[in-house]
């Protein structure tokens, strides 16, 4: 427990940064923990803010990525991490602040300019072509020449296959990236930011598709990279894996990085109450609901990886719902959640299992069938999968309902206008008029039409992927107001988020999921952040830590 | 067209109450924009009527302009339905030249070797088998494209091939003319469907010819079913964003199937009355239709990626080429320089076209994370 009582130590000295006082790059090499030995920053972010809309993504951070080192990042969803690694090599820009390579002050207006400067991102989506090879993607876009002027392939094969044995992957130079697992590929986009020399190396949520032994095998890289010099940025949620690998933690919240520490002087349970910050405020908590019978029963549903032939997204999953119920199902990235929703919808096929909705059986029902019967999905993509682009706000609301207003096969427009005029009303979306486009509404004001159309098939059980991704505090708040109201009114509601505080806030009780199980509930009225953040990940021995930890 | 909004002030402030904002009002550009292929229709009226005064607006002249319009809006309507969806069907051509044959050749009779008798069918019969096997060709393009997951131009592109080889393997390659069928046989009238006229003649001097009326019945019908039918509404959310459509409870391939199904039977509709109007079929009618009928709906604004068409632009469109050329051949232009200038027109469409929806998506602009490619974090 030695490591825990240096863990607070450390923490009371460093918290919070102050982003008020931007310091010099200089004076940024000697923190306050800093020993003699405290290695060369070769990349820093000063002050930095990002303002989506109203939202503010980054409250001015300072941040340092030291020579040969590997800096994590630890952070909820929506602390800020990925929006400041996104800033730092080039996909996004800033709203304030500056970077500081080597000593220089630096703009990176794309990705490749912050490529050619030495900084490179590996995101959790590889950007890489499927159809292509290896060699051709590593080389894609700076090509060798020939001197007449043509693809110098042998030479690019040969350095491609070097850099393969450096990174100790058996991956042939002409092989197709289509036919590579998906660890192989992360080495392949780990050679093409090597083969540019990259002196800073981010990646974002490395893992969360790999198996343990890919996992081993990206570690002893990133080991070795750091060992010729390279820092190496590594984002994850898989806390006990991030702080394997980790020799400097830091820590963000609500947009500001909040802590941070060397290796040897945290522990897990720190790293927890660090992210959790405060505890939930009591007060907020949905009061306890008056539940009914059990409406929607989801018994042993499986669900085959539609990408991997022999894996199981949703592995043996059961829950119900019950009237006047508001279940959170909490998971990580990859835990299966968004495909249990979709199974349960009726979009993605089940292997086996059973859905039945207030004791009538719906698992081989079509999308169609299930909304008639009370079953409508509220989908996490709003632009990709919630809405459609090209028709009016009003037709978007009453687009899964439209025979309800059908009569000897017309529509009756007068009937349509009062139904867009009573979701409007019962979602208060914020719009002009309700033939223009959709496009023309703000995130949070796109959302209440994607919860409006649900509402609007009058359904028993309302089901909701990510309700609240990516919309600011205010409209979050009023769409969480409304699930309570219906919830009350006597609908089921099962949702899905990202986001522990609203877990915690906005539910009677909350499922959490690991890999494609549900390993642990919790009533949400007892839970803590610390017990739901720990049980997404898949270990019950971290449990147990972060349990003692608390108890110190 | 859309209004600008100030979301973070909306989503802001929860209580205050919707609809305060003025719409936006278009400024003239826009409107010249918005009204392009109407304009052109006009300009193309007046600078044809200007260069041959006596020739081009006269009433005569207009029913037969029409009614060559009317040969491509019919299967420039079934062709938008299937744009709607963001599919294309590039087998309405060789469908003109299939069911006209099939009608052509049942009108010659129908010879059983096996009974050697050759059978007369009624007029009724003809029609409802010409059309039968035009929305037969249509409905294969359906399944080809939502069960066997073939892209719509490959699978109508094959489709094309079939159905014109399907009428010549039927006509031998020749033309059945003398359509008009004979009394002892019982199968006459059959010039009635492209040349019959409403009103007749003698009341004012000028007759309608069916074949315009057709167009008249089939744009009426879909503007319904887009406008006032589920189905219509189906089809530009499928068109628009086929997932959340699905996900919405719309049956995507059924409506999938029905466009091509429709539009087969629009193409028929066509073959029949080329047919009855030139009493012959001739197994090569149609060709190049397909292309005309696109460039119709793409004139008339249409989205080739699908969810954006109307049929009245589609039907301005069908009437902006058909006056065009007819325009053209009237003032003596060469047929070389025809097909130069019916292009550039379509560019010019298209390039409008572009331009105004750059002007539509300028307003939505605010900065907002859900609509960004990457929110603050996944």
């Amino acid at each position: 427990m030695a490591a825990a009582s240096a863990a607070s130590a450390a923490s009371a000295a460093e918290t919070p940064a102050t982003p008020a006082t931007p310091a010099t790059p200089e004076t940024a090499e000697t923190p306050a923990t800093a020993t003699a030995a405290e290695p060369k920053v070769v990349l820093s972010a000063r002050g930095i803010t990002k303002n989506y809309g109203g939202v503010r993504a980054l409250k001015g951070v300072d941040f340092d990525i030291r020579e040969g080192k590997v800096t994590t990042l630890f952070g909820e969803n929506g602390a800020g991490k990925s929006t400041l690694m996104k800033i730092m090599s080039g996909v996004e820009r800033a709203s304030g602040g500056k970077l500081v390579l080597d000593g220089r002050e630096v703009h990176f207006a794309s990705t490749r300019q912050a490529e050619d400067a030495g900084v490179a991102i590996i995101h959790q989506e590889l950007n890489l072509a499927p159809n292509m090879t290896v060699r051709d993607n590593i080389f894609l876009g700076r090509e060798l020449r020939t001197r007449a002027g043509g693809i110098d392939y042998a030479k690019e094969a040969q350095i491609v296959g070097d850099l393969m044995r450096r990174l100790e992957g058996d991956i042939k130079p002409t092989a197709l990236v289509a036919d590579l697992r998906l660890g192989q590929q992360q080495i392949v986009e780990i050679a093409g930011a090597l083969l540019n020399q990259a002196k800073v190396l981010i990646m974002d949520e490395p893992t969360s598709a790999l198996s343990a032994p890919e996992v081993e095998v990206l570690f002893r890289v990133i080991n070795e990279l750091t060992g010729d010099g390279v820092a190496v940025v590594y984002i994850s949620h898989h806390l006990e894996e991030a702080l394997h690998i980790t020799d400097h933690a830091v820590v963000f919240r609500d947009g500001e990085l909040v802590a941070q520490a060397p290796a040897e002087a945290i522990s897990l349970s720190w790293v927890i109450r660090q992210m959790a910050g405060r505890a939930v405020d009591e007060a907020s908590r949905l009061a306890p609901g008056v539940t009914g019978a059990e409406l929607l029963s989801v018994h042993d549903a499986v669900v085959p990886d539609p990408l991997t032939s022999g894996r199981n997204v949703v592995d043996g999953v059961s829950l119900g719902v019950r009237a006047g119920e508001l279940v959170c199902v909490y998971g990580l990235m990859g835990a299966g959640r968004t495909e249990l929703l979709e199974a349960v919808a009726g979009r993605m096929p089940m292997t086996s299992g059973r859905v039945a909705l207030a004791g009538r059986d719906l698992t081989r029902a079509s999308i169609r069938e299930r909304i008639d019967q009370g079953l409508c999905l509220g989908p996490e993509h709003r632009q990709r999968d919630g809405l459609v682009q090209t028709l009016s706000i009003g037709r978007n609301m009453v687009l899964a309902s439209i025979s309800a207003f059908t009569k000897g096969g017309f529509l009756q427009r007068r009937a349509e206008a009062q139904r867009v005029k009573r979701g409007q009303a019962q979602t208060v979306i914020k719009m002009g008029s309700a033939k223009d486009l959709i496009g023309s509404l703000s995130g949070g004001n796109q959302q209440k039409v994607v919860v409006s159309k649900v509402l609007l098939t009058e359904p028993k059980v309302l089901i909701l992927d990510e309700p609240t991704r990516g919309i600011d505090v205010g409209a979050k708040a009023e769409i969480f107001r409304l699930l309570a109201e219906q919830a009350a009114a006597g609908l089921g509601i099962l949702y899905v988020t990202s986001e522990i505080g609203e877990a915690l806030q906005y539910s009677h009780r909350i499922i959490v999921m690991s890999r494609g199980r549900i390993v642990r509930q919790f009533d949400s009225g007892r839970a803590t952040r610390e017990e739901v953040m720990v049980a997404s990940g898949e270990n019950t021995a971290v449990l147990a830590e972060a349990e003692n930890g608390d108890s110190q | 067209m859309s209004l600008t909004i100030n979301d973070k002030a909306a989503a802001a402030t929860a209580a205050e109450p919707a609809g305060g904002r003025a719409r936006r009002r278009p400024n003239l550009g826009e409107l010249l924009i918005e009204g392009r292929s109407l304009i052109a229709l006009v300009l193309i009226i007046v600078l044809f009527t200007a260069l041959a005064p006596d020739q081009y607006l006269t009433v005569d002249s207009l029913i037969v302009m029409t009614r060559h319009v009317a040969i491509n809006a019919i299967i420039a309507l079934g062709m938008l339905l299937v744009i709607l969806t963001g599919g294309i069907d590039l087998s309405v051509g060789s469908t003109v030249g299939l069911s006209g044959v099939v009608a052509g050749g049942l009108l010659q009779g129908l010879h059983l070797s096996w009974a050697d008798v050759t059978v007369y069918p009624a007029l009724w019969v003809v029609i409802v088998v010409a059309i039968a096997i035009g929305t037969l060709v249509g409905w294969c393009n359906g399944v080809l494209v939502t069960r066997f997951k073939v892209a719509p131009f490959v699978a109508t592109l094959g489709m094309m091939y079939v159905a014109r080889g399907a009428a010549m393997l039927l006509s031998d390659g020749k033309t059945f003319s003398q359509l008009a069928g004979q009394p002892e046989l019982g199968n006459q009238g059959f010039r009635g469907i492209g040349l019959g006229e409403f009103p007749p003649k003698e009341w004012l001097g000028h007759g309608i010819p069916t074949g315009i009326w057709v167009m008249v019945a089939v744009g009426l019908i879909a503007y319904v079913l887009l406008g006032r039918t589920p189905f219509g509404r189906w089809l530009y959310a499928v068109g628009g964003n086929a997932r959340a459509a699905e996900l919405s409870g719309v049956p995507v391939k059924k409506v999938e199937t029905r466009v091509y199904v429709l539009c087969g039977f629009a193409s028929a509709v066509v073959g029949l009355i080329i047919a009855s109007e030139l009493s012959a079929a001739a197994p090569q009618t149609g060709e190049s239709y397909e292309l005309n009928a696109i460039a119709a709906v793409v004139i008339g604004g249409a989205a080739l990626s699908g969810g954006r068409g109307t049929v009245r632009g589609t039907l301005i469109g069908a009437f902006v080429i058909g006056f065009l050329s007819d325009g053209l051949v009237i003032v003596g232009v060469s047929e070389f320089w025809q097909r130069v200038i019916k292009g550039l027109v379509i560019i010019a469409a298209v390039a409008l076209d572009q331009l105004q929806q750059g002007l539509k998506r300028r307003p939505a602009a605010p900065a907002d994370p859900g609509k960004r490619p990457s929110a603050p974090e996944a």
